[in-house]
């Protein structure tokens, strides 16, 4: 045997549409029983009708959440997946950990596989941070020896030994998190996976996280670790795969993956001056982030000698958290351009809009990656982070030029004043 | 992302000797679709036999808290049915006299009464318990014959205390137990086995069809009825007998009375008809059980 940890050779899934959604009636079975042959002859003269066409989505109310997906990861590799929403992320995860089985294709593991849970999934709300140690440890298959074995040191890492026999919903979701995170990082599985958790909960134990997550990679265990926090990505792994549309659109290098999953436009998607997002915890969500201009209409085409507004609608949920919008401008190698933070309370239960204004000659003509979170300054607390990017056009005649015509360097161009004598 | 210090990520410099390798792995998990019939995985279950004394003990430690009478629910449950059947079907339907051996209404209810409900219980629980661990299912992989497995194990509890009362009773109304009691255990495994054969099915199939939620509890009010809990079993046709023993309920329920008060016959006959019956749809169960699991998470 070489030294591959996951082999995966043609995967797909495929979904009924909006089978996730809901359940299903025992009369639709009936119905769909019925007329079965029907079908299957149909889609016989449909197919002959079709031949040699391109791949179009089936008629018959499915669709491929994960089409001919192909890779191999070696043994004590980190590799990051990214994509956007609906790209197959979490039905790849959910494959490779074994909830659900795939429409076609093989997958080799080897090894123990575990999976970093959602936080508290698992967990008992009235059992004590005890009891929940050792039913989560079982759950991820971890016997009772083990868990023993390995006690004083889950309950060292998740920082609650105080509250070690409080039942856990008494707990602050930070406390659930890192108890959650300790078992699971305890496991010791030659494969981990790690879907999204990271992308809430306090920074501090964020850090331990990733140090966690890091130092397992280095023991030569593999990890795959999906998220939106693109630097989490960059930093901590060494391949990626992007993943875009159920469909492999390209893996290798983390630095290059990420530079083409950032600049690539989903075309079932078009880029909009509107982000669409719905994502929160119990605190506060953000429901879209729209770029504007002066005028407050959208804008698509930034350039830069014009100013543009980024404007956040968010619902605070949780009156006393104060959750703050803030943005992080960064190069799409990663490099952070600055942070910004609305300083302001928001303390009322309500949709806030918020906007930040970017100056005009400020940035460079060139690619940012934009990241928009809502985050709370004491305790520090993200509750929701999106990463998206933008592009600022060049104009030839910006004041910034003056007649020159070629390359202006660097990541910034801000309009500095000149004193001549 | 909030934090503007410099070392907003930890420092992966590599360490020196703090970890040890790991082994390179032997364990191979091969996934691919499946189809037709699944294996049963014995091994995988024992390996994960932990886990099912775990998900057994939250059951019951969280079954009554935050409740004011705790475990006394269990007991009250079948006293307080023994007390409305003995007067009304006892008393007034006037099935006392229908009872041969001479003994109390009150305990020779009471003593089907306490596998009833143990059975009832069972297959509650197992029955819902695919749909109240729907989070679980979605999140993580584990074997998922576990679940209904662990929600019948929480009914013994229940039972035993209720069990207790029973014998009380016995010494109050001055019948000892004979020999027979020995025999108890095959009969209360039998009971737990037929949960826990029907609670598969149902668990199963109101994971991907709700409908079957509300089947249970119409189900188990229906089977109440075609038991011979309330009244004697010689009140039931001899020709109708053999039907009658296709309710493996009957046979545990019988079986019961034989055993504790030796009120008539052991039902030899009726148990070897149940035990087909139990047998056939519990390994049934297990195997659509298995046939469901695989794309379980996509439908709970």
């Amino acid at each position: 045997m070489s030294d591959i940890a996951i082999r995966v050779e043609g995967l797909g899934k495929q979904y009924r549409l909006g089978q996730r959604a809901s359940y299903r009636r025992l009369t639709e079975s009936l119905t769909d029983l019925a007329t079965a042959p029907f079908r299957a002859i149909r889609q016989r003269i449909d197919a002959s009708v079709k031949q040699g066409g391109t791949r179009e989505p089936p008629d018959d109310g499915t669709f491929w959440a994960l089409d001919d997906v192909s890779f191999e990861i070696k043994q004590g590799e980190v590799v990051g997946i990214v994509g956007r929403n609906g790209a197959g992320k979490s039905t790849l995860l959910k494959i490779l950990s074994r909830i659900t089985e795939p429409t076609k294709g093989d997958v080799w593991l080897h090894g123990r596989v575990a999976s970093l849970l959602e936080v508290g999934t698992g967990f008992h709300p009235e059992l004590s941070g005890r009891e929940n140690i050792f039913l989560n440890g079982a759950i991820l298959g971890m016997r009772r020896r083990e868990i023993l074995q390995k006690f004083d040191e889950i309950v060292a890492f998740s920082e609650v030994e105080k509250f070690l026999d409080t039942p856990v919903k008494h707990y602050s979701s930070g406390m659930y998190m890192r108890l959650a995170f300790s078992v699971a990082a305890h496991l010791e599985p030659e494969i981990l996976l790690v879907d999204e958790v990271l992308a809430v909960g306090d920074v501090q134990f964020q850090r331990k996280c990733l140090t966690k997550i890091n130092d397992i990679g280095k023991d030569g265990r593999t990890v795959i670790f999906v998220s939106h926090n693109i630097g989490a990505i960059s930093t901590l792994c060494n391949k990626a795969i992007f993943l875009m549309n159920g469909l492999i659109h390209s893996q290798g290098q983390t630095k290059e993956i990420i530079h083409e999953y950032l600049t690539t436009v989903d075309r079932k998607n078009p880029s909009s001056s509107k982000l669409t997002i719905n994502d929160g915890d119990k605190t506060a969500t953000i429901s879209s982030i729209e770029i504007i201009d002066r005028d407050n209409s959208p804008v698509t085409n930034l350039v830069v000698d014009k100013s543009f507004g980024i404007a956040f609608d968010f619902n605070v949920i949780e009156a006393n958290a104060n959750p703050q919008p803030c943005i992080l401008l960064s190069t799409t190698d990663g490099i952070k351009l600055f942070q910004s933070i609305c300083t302001d309370n928001f303390t009322a239960i309500k949709q806030y809009r918020a906007i930040i204004w970017i100056p005009e000659n400020f940035l460079n003509d060139r690619e940012y990656i934009l990241t928009c979170a809502l985050t709370s300054p004491n305790p520090t607390r993200i509750h929701v982070s999106v990463d998206t990017t933008i592009t600022v056009l060049d104009n030839i005649n910006a004041p910034t030029r003056g007649d020159y015509k070629g390359i202006m360097h660097g990541v910034l161009r801000p309009l500095l004043n000149w004193e001549v004598k | 992302m909030p934090d503007s210090s410099p070392e907003s990520f930890p420092d992966f410099s590599p360490r020196s000797g703090s970890t040890t390798p790991v082994a390179p792995p032997t364990i191979l998990i091969h996934l691919r679709p499946r189809h037709g019939l699944a294996r049963i995985d014995f091994g995988e279950l024992w390996h994960y036999r932990d886990l099912l004394w775990f998900l057994a003990v939250r059951d019951i430690k969280v079954r009554y808290k935050q409740t004011a009478l705790g475990a006394t629910w269990a007991v009250l449950q079948p006293f307080a049915t023994m007390v409305v059947f003995s007067v009304f079907f006892g008393h007034l339907a006037g099935m006392s006299s229908q009872i041969e051996s001479g003994i109390p209404y009150p305990i020779y209810t009471f003593c089907a009464l306490l596998p009833w409900q143990l059975f009832a219980q069972a297959m509650g629980a197992s029955s819902a318990s695919l749909v109240d661990s729907q989070n679980l299912i979605a999140k993580v992989y584990f074997p998922r014959l576990l679940i209904p497995f662990a929600a019948v194990i929480g009914s013994l509890v229940d039972f035993a205390v209720a069990f207790a009362i029973l014998l009380a009773m016995m010494i109050i109304y001055g019948i000892p137990p004979g020999g027979a009691i020995l025999t108890l255990p095959l009969l209360v495994a039998f009971a737990v086995l037929t949960a826990l054969a029907v609670g598969l099915w149902l668990s199963a199939l109101s994971a991907m069809y709700r409908d079957f939620r509300y089947t249970t509890g119409f189900l188990i009010q229906i089977w109440l009825f075609i038991t011979p809990v309330a009244y004697p079993l010689s009140i039931v046709p001899d020709k109708w007998r053999l039907l009658y023993g296709l309710n493996p309920m009957v046979g545990v329920v019988e079986g019961f009375r034989w055993a504790l008060l030796g009120s008539s016959a052991p039902p030899v006959f009726l148990l070897v008809v149940s035990l087909t019956v139990v047998l056939t749809t519990l390994i049934s169960g297990m195997l659509y059980f298995r046939a469901m699991e695989r794309t379980m998470a996509d439908w709970v």
